[in-house]
């Protein structure tokens, strides 16, 4: 299977062709269909094109739609940056979500518990140990792999289960639940530990947050990581031929823990960016399968950084912009569940895209026969 | 008699040209050869003739009826047999279950008539003097056999012309030399037989007309009764070859490699290499001989780090290198051109660049406190293409969109531009076109006669016997003859099928 997905989803160099043009239409053949789930619902004309519209208004249709949609990619892009890079070392890192889960909750902690800290250290403190904690909880998973051979995908799936109920149990006791309440729910970190909004001085309703800056710095750090340092070339010879790379006397148990490290750490800083920029506290479910739709992200954005960045801004709008669909034409948000579905569909099968268009593609689609 | 005729067959990929205008005929009682590099389209033509493509222009005859091929299935009912270079056998079935496969005789209620079916096979056996027993699962034969049941398989289908692509590969000299009398049997019975090869002297000895394919066209025919090895070569590569080489006698110094009782487990924990001994001084180039799957690759495997031996010493310039990996071996100046180039010598989605660094990416220049100096690797890869005429659009061309023989000429330049002290080459020819073959051949030698020790392991007996000053021969694992000079090719052949006279 990890041949298949690497072959669809992995792009070795920046191909425009590939990165954009190709989920550029898939979305819009998305869209397409989706307007035919729409019409077998028994919604009329008028309803889909107010859905459409708001879908496309609430995304990047004011100041606000934008600040929502960056609001929404920042930690999808994070988790994302850290699914993108395991699988460019050959490993398929479905526990994003529980990473997610205890590095929020490391933030959380230190958000409320630290108060006599300045700002510009605690709300680096809190975000590294997010960091750190999301990092340590994967490199569990890598470090079973590496020494046991125990495969990742169903490690990480167990310790996402476990990273859910942990977080209910944490919520309930005393030194983590808000006092005077009975359900799950925690402390509010300190203002010192809180993110920055970057457009209060316009208008304080704007949610986008610093943390968007940190994820753009992070997408470049990622991608000189990858692409111009030793580390990102011994992942990226493991992901693409380990036998190479074992004859190059690349150590495979090494980089697998080391990867998975820094794919937590991702994963954790996208959970400490909700907590710090978003929510303010941990509640049950505050991750909100961000984890999970990030490994879409992933996959769409070919498992490139900046391939990463733009589906991650993509399902960010979608995401931002199914809210107001909802509200103007009560169309329910499932549809963009499945509207993400369909991209993701037609990026694993670009035939489908290249043939429905195939003058954008005429040199393509030569060279495959 | 049958007789097929190929008249100008075109067919191209998007902008690659496979076949240009082909002519040849075929009729039967003869055996044509087809010869040609890898690369030149041989592989392409025997498709469209067996219908797995469909020509762009041209006709197919076969006793001057034209034909059009839809599917493989067409030519078989006109009469092609193919037999392919990878044999098409069920390991578990027996040899008529095999031959029968796709074409299975049934009775009442749908059940096989093996019996019957048995018999069949051992008449067509016994007409062609393609000996072997109907009922032998196909696990337990031997490779010459294996191909028999291919051979077999064909005729079962009532072939009249056979396609033998590239058969020899993977057959011990003995069993060449057996095949070519089946062909020779099968050319008697008025079947007629094209046999596609890149091996000169093969098509020399067993065809009556050889046709020569370069780049998608023939470039002439040769008769060879009167036809040289070195006309041939020169025809099929575009230039004149230089087949001889030319080796100072070698002066053997210090030993370099010293290998003591070594053992090696394979993969199935079978033990692969047992007990051997050897050693390769400077300035010699020892030739590891054998067929295929004698423990070849486990050796070379133990003598890199890639596995670890299961008891025996290895020791480099004098010394036990502790704790094997091939980052040690590689430091110590250790080179290795691995056997399968696709397997582990190059990663395809990488860039020509980034592949000729495999080995020393964490050092200087390359990398300075983990940053990459792609600059650096930009400069240097230019210069390892330019000395080993490597032939790429550029250093940023993707590896797996290189030739075969560039994509090895990039393994053999990574292995051999930097210091060398000893060199372990696993089938640094297989492949490849005559062109690289020369090239890489002549860069073994001047690495020889510069004073540095080589390990030679190929299954290619020509390939040992040019090159060596000293061969071993391994059979199941065992070093079964050791031979101090050149000796006669069929000593070396008896000695690979396991005689240890």
């Amino acid at each position: 299977m990890m041949d298949y997905l690497k072959k669809k989803f992995v792009s070795e160099h920046l191909d425009v062709k590939e990165i954009l043009l190709v989920p550029i239409f898939a979305t819009f053949f998305a869209l397409t269909i989706g307007c035919l789930f729409l019409l077998a619902t028994g919604e009329g004309l008028k309803n889909i094109f107010i859905a459409y519209s708001s879908l496309f208004i609430g995304s990047l249709g004011s100041l606000n739609a934008l600040s929502e949609t960056f609001t929404a990619a920042t930690p999808l892009i994070f988790a994302a940056l850290g699914i993108a890079l395991a699988f460019r070392a050959g490993l398929f890192n479905i526990g994003a979500e529980g990473q997610m889960i205890i590095g929020g909750m490391a933030a959380v902690i230190v958000g409320f518990s630290i108060d006599f800290l300045p700002v510009w250290l605690h709300l680096p403190l809190a975000l590294s140990v997010g960091a750190l904690f999301g990092a340590m909880y994967a490199s569990i998973a890598g470090w079973l792999k590496a020494s046991t051979g125990a495969h990742e995908v169903i490690s990480t799936i167990m310790l996402n289960l476990i990273a859910i109920r942990l977080l209910d149990y944490m919520l309930r006791s005393p030194i983590i639940q808000k006092e005077g309440r009975n359900d799950p729910i925690s402390k509010s970190v300190l203002n010192t530990s809180e993110l920055p909004q970057l457009l209060s001085f316009i208008d304080p309703q704007l949610r986008l947050h610093a943390g968007f800056l940190v994820m753009l710095g992070t997408v470049l750090l990622i991608y000189w990581l990858l692409f111009h340092t030793t580390i990102g070339y011994e992942f990226r010879s493991t992901g693409a031929n380990p036998n190479a790379a074992k004859y190059a006397g690349i150590k495979a148990t090494f980089t697998i823990v080391l990867v998975m490290f820094i794919a937590g750490a991702l994963a954790g800083l996208a959970g400490a960016n909700q907590i710090t920029g978003v929510l303010g506290r941990a509640s049950p479910g505050f991750s909100a399968s961000i984890g999970f739709d990030a490994i879409a992200v992933a996959l769409l954005g070919r498992s490139h950084p900046i391939g990463v960045l733009f589906a991650g801004l993509l399902f960010g709008a979608l995401i931002a912009g199914g809210r107001l669909m909802q509200v103007k034409a009560g169309v329910s948000v499932d549809l963009i569940t499945i509207i993400q579905a369909l991209i993701i569909v037609f990026i694993a099968a670009p035939l489908l895209v290249r043939r429905a268009v195939p003058w954008i593609f005429k040199e393509d689609i030569k060279k495959d026969k | 008699m049958v007789s097929i005729e190929l008249k100008n067959i075109s067919k191209s990929f998007g902008p690659v040209t496979a076949n240009k205008d082909i002519n040849i005929f075929a009729k039967g009682g003869e055996i044509l050869g087809l010869l040609g590099e890898n690369g030149a389209g041989k592989t392409t033509l025997m498709n469209v003739l067996s219908g797995l493509y469909r020509p762009d222009s041209g006709t197919i005859s076969i006793n001057n009826e034209e034909k059009t091929f839809d599917s493989p299935r067409d030519a078989i009912s006109a009469g092609i047999g193919m037999v392919h270079q990878h044999f098409m056998l069920v390991p578990i079935f027996s040899v008529t279950e095999n031959v029968i496969l796709g074409n299975e005789e049934t009775g009442f209620a749908n059940f096989l008539k093996l019996s019957e079916s048995e018999r069949k096979v051992k008449e067509i056996s016994e007409k062609y003097s393609l000996f072997v027993d109907p009922k032998e699962k196909i696990e337990r034969l031997p490779v010459g056999s294996q191909q028999r049941v291919e051979i077999i398989k064909v005729l079962f289908r009532s072939a009249e012309v056979l396609i033998f692509d590239e058969p020899t590969a993977v057959l011990t000299p003995q069993e060449v030399a057996e095949l070519f009398n089946i062909m020779n049997s099968l050319k008697a019975t008025g079947k007629a037989i094209i046999f596609i090869t890149h091996k000169l002297h093969e098509v020399l000895e067993v065809c009556d007309r050889i046709s020569i394919l370069r780049a998608g066209e023939i470039v002439g025919e040769a008769d060879p009764k009167v036809a040289s090895n070195k006309e041939l070569a020169n025809m099929m590569v575009g230039r004149p070859v230089n087949l001889s080489l030319e080796r100072r006698s070698s002066k053997p110094g210090k030993i370099l490699l010293d290998v003591k009782n070594l053992s090696v487990l394979s993969e199935k924990l079978d033990l692969a290499v047992s007990d051997i001994s050897f050693d390769v001084k400077e300035g010699e180039i020892v030739g590891v001989a054998g067929v295929q799957g004698n423990g070849q690759t486990e050796l070379v495997e133990a003598l890199t780090g890639l596995r670890s031996s299961l008891s025996g010493k290895i020791s480099y310039f004098g010394q036990m290198v502790p704790n094997m990996n091939p980052r040690k071996i590689h430091q110590i100046g250790v080179r290795h051109i691995p056997e399968d180039r696709q397997k582990s010598g190059i990663i395809g989605n990488f860039s020509v660049g980034e592949n000729l660094i495999l080995n020393n990416y964490y050092a200087a220049p390359y990398s300075k406190h983990l940053k990459m100096d792609w600059d650096v690797v930009s400069i240097e890869s230019q210069k390892i293409i330019k000395n080993f005429d490597i032939r790429t659009p550029s250093n940023d061309t993707l590896a797996q969109n290189l030739s075969g023989g560039n994509q090895q000429k990039l393994v053999v330049g990574r292995e051999m531009s930097s210091h060398v002290d000893f060199l372990i080459a696993s089938q640094p020819t297989r492949g490849i076109d005559v062109g690289s073959i020369e090239y890489i051949h002549e860069q073994l030698i001047k690495s020889r006669n510069a004073g540095n020790g080589i390990l030679l392991v190929s299954t290619e007996l020509e390939e040992i016997l040019a090159l060596s000053d000293r061969i071993i021969v391994l059979f199941r694992g065992r070093i079964i003859k050791e031979f101090e000079s050149n000796p006669a090719p069929e000593q070396i052949g008896l000695a690979m099928a396991g005689h240890s006279i």
